[in-house]
């Protein structure tokens, strides 16, 4: 019996690792459109303020970006230690995007780091200026594969189950690539980065307002920023849009979950906080139709009839055809050698009820139903700071443009203070994405129970505290160290 | 005619490669192991730090992509060895990823835990990165104590199909001495790098003069257990696999497998001359700084040789010694061949990537680094 306190742990440790990586790949992925813009300023200006403003944020860009390679590197190798299974009946999919980002894009980023950050005096300003937009390119390369893999893990496709290898193959490499969840998912997640890097910015910039120092630094800062972080935000808006529709469409229990709505229906109304909602209006978010059916966490359970006709399995009958699939393919297993013929009728049975084999390791009904609260709210901190954060530079670049933001030490307060809200709406986003579709590892196909190591809760335990000491560390240290910086300022006064 | 069979040679060729490049790179660990012993004063070690620090985000990378690939490819491994030797992989993690954070910390106001500290953090990566890697790659030779059962994902309560079979989790690999041997020969070997890259890369005379010493004991420590692996390669059963997938003990497999592919055979003489070369030269040629140039594509070559006899010629590449049918061969732990098929397309962009490092390299490297120049522009 696979130990639930094992699962728990594995599933703590993998959460603990990405969420620590959340927090410092945004900042890399923001910062970096946001310090080449000001260089590309400075290439084209010749005016040395905008190389020392560009510099500093350069500064602030690499203390932040080693730890986000730190925690990377850990979830790779988690896939393997605490998700063996995984790695073996998912690995002919899941490996190849991985490869692909090492191959492609962390070369890229390494190597153009180096320069941009050594290379000042060794290459000509448009080299460098290159060096500087391609490490920014690099690392937004290296989202697309790790969101190709995550999204193949939300809706897989591109693959056939073969019982000889006990795996699923892939047979559709650019099914993989085109997913459209992972399209999704990269606008969505990148230029979520834009948003953090801008409210980053903007926040510190108007810290050195506060204190009255380096006022043309960070009047700068804050316009290269607020337009960066504007074009980011309506960006993660059409792309959080597409992600609801797709979430209706491939991961309905997420929604439900996302939006605690037990009983679906045409026109199904958003709860905007439990006992506020609007009439219809979750059915216009997921399905772009106000008569749109939208199932509930009952209906996906008990199983629903859509308004076209179409009949929905209930959560006991996936189980049960679940169950069926295995069946067929330890009968295959068996007589393969033996008996081709009936073989061969057993992996046909096997074919017709695959799509349901992670239902076969399934107990309990019950066990389909991520924790709702947990996903409910993350949604609403997701979309409630995200729209907030918009508004909130929409305000900072008008008051800027009136040349009013200096005399306004409210904005700048909220600004500054607003830092740790653009990391919350991150972290709560993942935590809908990934959360909300629990109990499964890959959508409908392996639930996490039937993904993990075989290896002792007492380590992974131990793992985990050990990785929670690291993380928590580092973090600190590099607050700690980026306050410093701050405090010193641009070295040169301006 | 690009068979199933070719491709997972090919696959095995290019982990092989990557494992090359990446023992290679380990010059930024063997360069780290030295950071107190040839850095007697504060600007010395700060030389050493800035000049491996150049450098370090290519060697991580490249033990990213090794574990990506390995895992593109031969998935089976990555499942069986990382979820079951879970400990020695979770250590190699902790020291690279300690050394990952210490360049950009070390020297920053603010930094907490203090500068000495995140440099003996780079000092441990220095030496027990290389020691690990080298004592878990002695497991391919040796074998390690798995079973693998596909069936068991029918077992819907019980459904993991590699479990390890002792509880120290691949620690265990330490209680046999030829994954040791290996393990130091590797860490010797990264020093041995380290000495003759920093050689190359800084230009100070102490230094210089206290690393061309540090050279005489790495290059003899490299050489002793260089010695007792290729003994043992001749005196030890190895795993030999045949046509029908059965694997069966043979005396000497691994030196067997070394005459029946004189190419590969070549390559480790190869390496361990081009080796010597750079030892000889920069030790006896006065003011010779171009030691690195020999010994980088001698490690590569003599590494792929190493590789390439632990999985050509029918050999298991990952045994098991709890049964060894179960051990992992190319054939039985690779990935589809579509699969392999489409990474071996994406492969064909490695020479592009290896060429514009190599590119970049030679122009951020055209002068070594000196005190001076720390003084006057960015820096760890």
């Amino acid at each position: 019996m696979v130990d639930s306190a094992l699962i728990g742990w594995s599933r703590a440790q993998f959460a603990l690792t990405a969420g620590y990586h959340w927090l410092f790949v945004p900042l890399t992925l923001g910062l970096a459109v946001i310090m080449a813009t000001m260089e590309s300023i400075y290439v084209y200006t010749k005016d040395e303020f905008w190389k020392r403003t560009a510099k500093f944020w350069m500064k602030i860009f690499a203390i932040n970006f080693a730890v986000g390679i730190a925690t990377g590197i850990i979830l790779e190798f988690e896939f393997g230690t605490n998700w063996s299974n995984y790695s073996w009946f998912v690995g002919d999919i899941f490996g190849a995007p991985l490869a692909i980002e090492g191959i492609l894009a962390f070369f890229m980023e390494a190597t153009f780091f180096a320069v941009m950050f050594f290379g000042w005096d060794k290459v000509s300003k448009k080299f460098h200026l290159a060096a500087t937009w391609m490490t920014g390119i690099g690392a937004a390369i290296s989202a697309i594969w790790i969101l190709i893999a995550n999204s193949w893990m939300q809706h897989p496709v591109g693959m056939e189950f073969n019982p000889d290898t006990v795996r699923h193959e892939m047979v559709d490499f650019w099914a993989l690539v085109l997913n459209p969840v992972a399209i999704t998912k990269f606008f969505h997640s990148v230029f979520s980065g834009w948003m953090t890097g801008a409210i980053f910015v903007i926040g510190i910039s108007c810290w050195y307002l506060l204190k009255k120092r380096e006022t043309r630094f960070a009047l700068a800062s804050i316009k290269v920023a607020a337009i960066v972080g504007i074009i980011g935000t309506f960006a993660v808006m059409f792309s959080g849009d597409k992600s609801g529709v797709h979430a209706a469409e491939y991961q309905p229990m997420k929604l439900a979950a996302a939006e605690g709505l037990e009983v679906g229906g045409q026109r199904a109304p958003f709860s905007i906080v439990p006992g506020v909602e609007i009439p219809g209006m979750l059915s216009i978010l997921a399905t772009h139709d106000i008569d749109g059916y939208v199932p509930g966490i009952n209906d996906l359970i008990g199983g629903y009839r859509d308004p076209d006709g179409a009949r929905h399995p209930s959560a006991e009958e996936k189980m049960e055809r679940g169950r069926y699939a295995i069946e067929a393919f330890r009968e295959y297993r068996e007589l393969k050698d033996v008996d081709p013929d009936s073989a061969a009728v057993a992996r046909a049975e096997l074919e017709e009820n695959v799509e349901f084999f992670g239902y076969g390791y399934i107990d309990d009904p019950e066990e389909l139903i991520p924790p709702v609260p947990i996903v409910y709210w993350a949604f609403r901190v997701m979309v409630g700071f995200g729209s907030f954060l918009l508004l909130l530079m929409i305000v900072v670049l008008w008051a800027q443009w009136k040349k009013r933001l200096e005399g306004m030490k409210w904005l700048q307060w909220v600004s500054l203070l607003s830092i740790p809200l653009v990391y919350m709406a991150g972290q709560a986003g993942w935590i809908v994405a990934e959360v909300g579709r629990q109990p499964w590892a890959i959508e409908g196909l392996l639930p996490v129970k039937a993904a993990v190591s075989s290896v002792s809760v007492q380590s992974v335990q131990t793992t985990f505290f050990l990785f929670v000491a690291i993380f928590t560390l580092f973090l600190a240290i590099e607050i700690r160290i980026m306050i410093k910086a701050i405090k010193e300022g641009p070295k040169t006064e301006i | 005619m690009i068979t199933y069979e070719f491709l997972q040679h090919y696959w095995w060729f290019l982990i092989a490669l990557l494992a090359g490049l990446l023992i290679f790179l380990s010059f930024v660990q063997g360069g780290n192991a030295l950071i107190f012993l040839v850095g007697k004063k504060e600007d010395e070690r700060q030389l050493i730090v800035n000049s491996t620090g150049r450098k370090w985000e290519l060697t991580f990378t490249t033990l990213v992509t090794f574990g990506g690939a390995f895992f593109a490819s031969f998935p089976l491994f990555y499942s069986t060895s990382f979820g079951g030797a879970y400990w020695v992989w979770i250590l190699i993690l902790i020291t690279f990823v300690l050394q990952a954070v210490s360049y950009e910390f070390q020297s920053k106001a603010g930094n907490i835990l203090g500068k000495n500290t995140f440099r003996a953090f780079l000092t441990i990566n220095g030496c027990l990165g290389p020691l690990l890697i080298g004592t878990a790659v002695g497991t391919f030779f040796t074998g390690s104590n798995f079973i693998v059962n596909k069936d068991a994902v029918m077992d819907i309560v019980s459904p993991t199909i590699s479990r390890w079979c002792s509880s120290w989790h691949g620690l265990e690999a330490v209680t046999v001495p030829f994954n040791v041997e290996f393990g130091l020969m590797v860490m010797f070997l990264s020093i041995t790098l380290g000495a003759l890259y920093m050689i190359n890369n800084i230009s100070d005379e102490s230094v210089n003069k206290r690393l061309r010493k540090s050279i005489i004991f790495s290059f003899i420590g490299f050489l002793i257990f260089f010695i007792a692996v290729v003994i043992n390669f001749i005196v030890m059963e190895g795993f030999a696999v045949d046509e029908n997938g059965v694997v069966s003990m043979e005396k000497g497999k691994y030196i067997n497998n070394y005459l029946e592919m004189p190419l590969v055979m070549a390559m480790l003489l190869i390496g361990a001359i081009l080796l010597v070369i750079a030892v000889a030269l920069t030790l006896f040629k006065k003011g010779s700084k171009r030691g690195i140039w020999f010994a980088g594509p001698g490690t590569i070559l003599a590494v792929i040789s190493l590789f390439l006899i632990v999985g050509y010629n029918g050999t298991a590449y990952y045994p098991s010694v709890a049964d060894i049918q179960d051990s992992l061969t190319l054939s039985n732990s690779c990935s589809s061949e579509f699969t392999l098929k489409t990474m071996a397309i994406v492969s064909l962009i490695i020479p592009f990537v290896v060429a514009y490092i190599a590119y970049f390299w030679r122009k951020m490297d055209k002068k070594s680094i000196t005190k001076e120049e720390l003084e006057n522009s960015e820096k760890y």
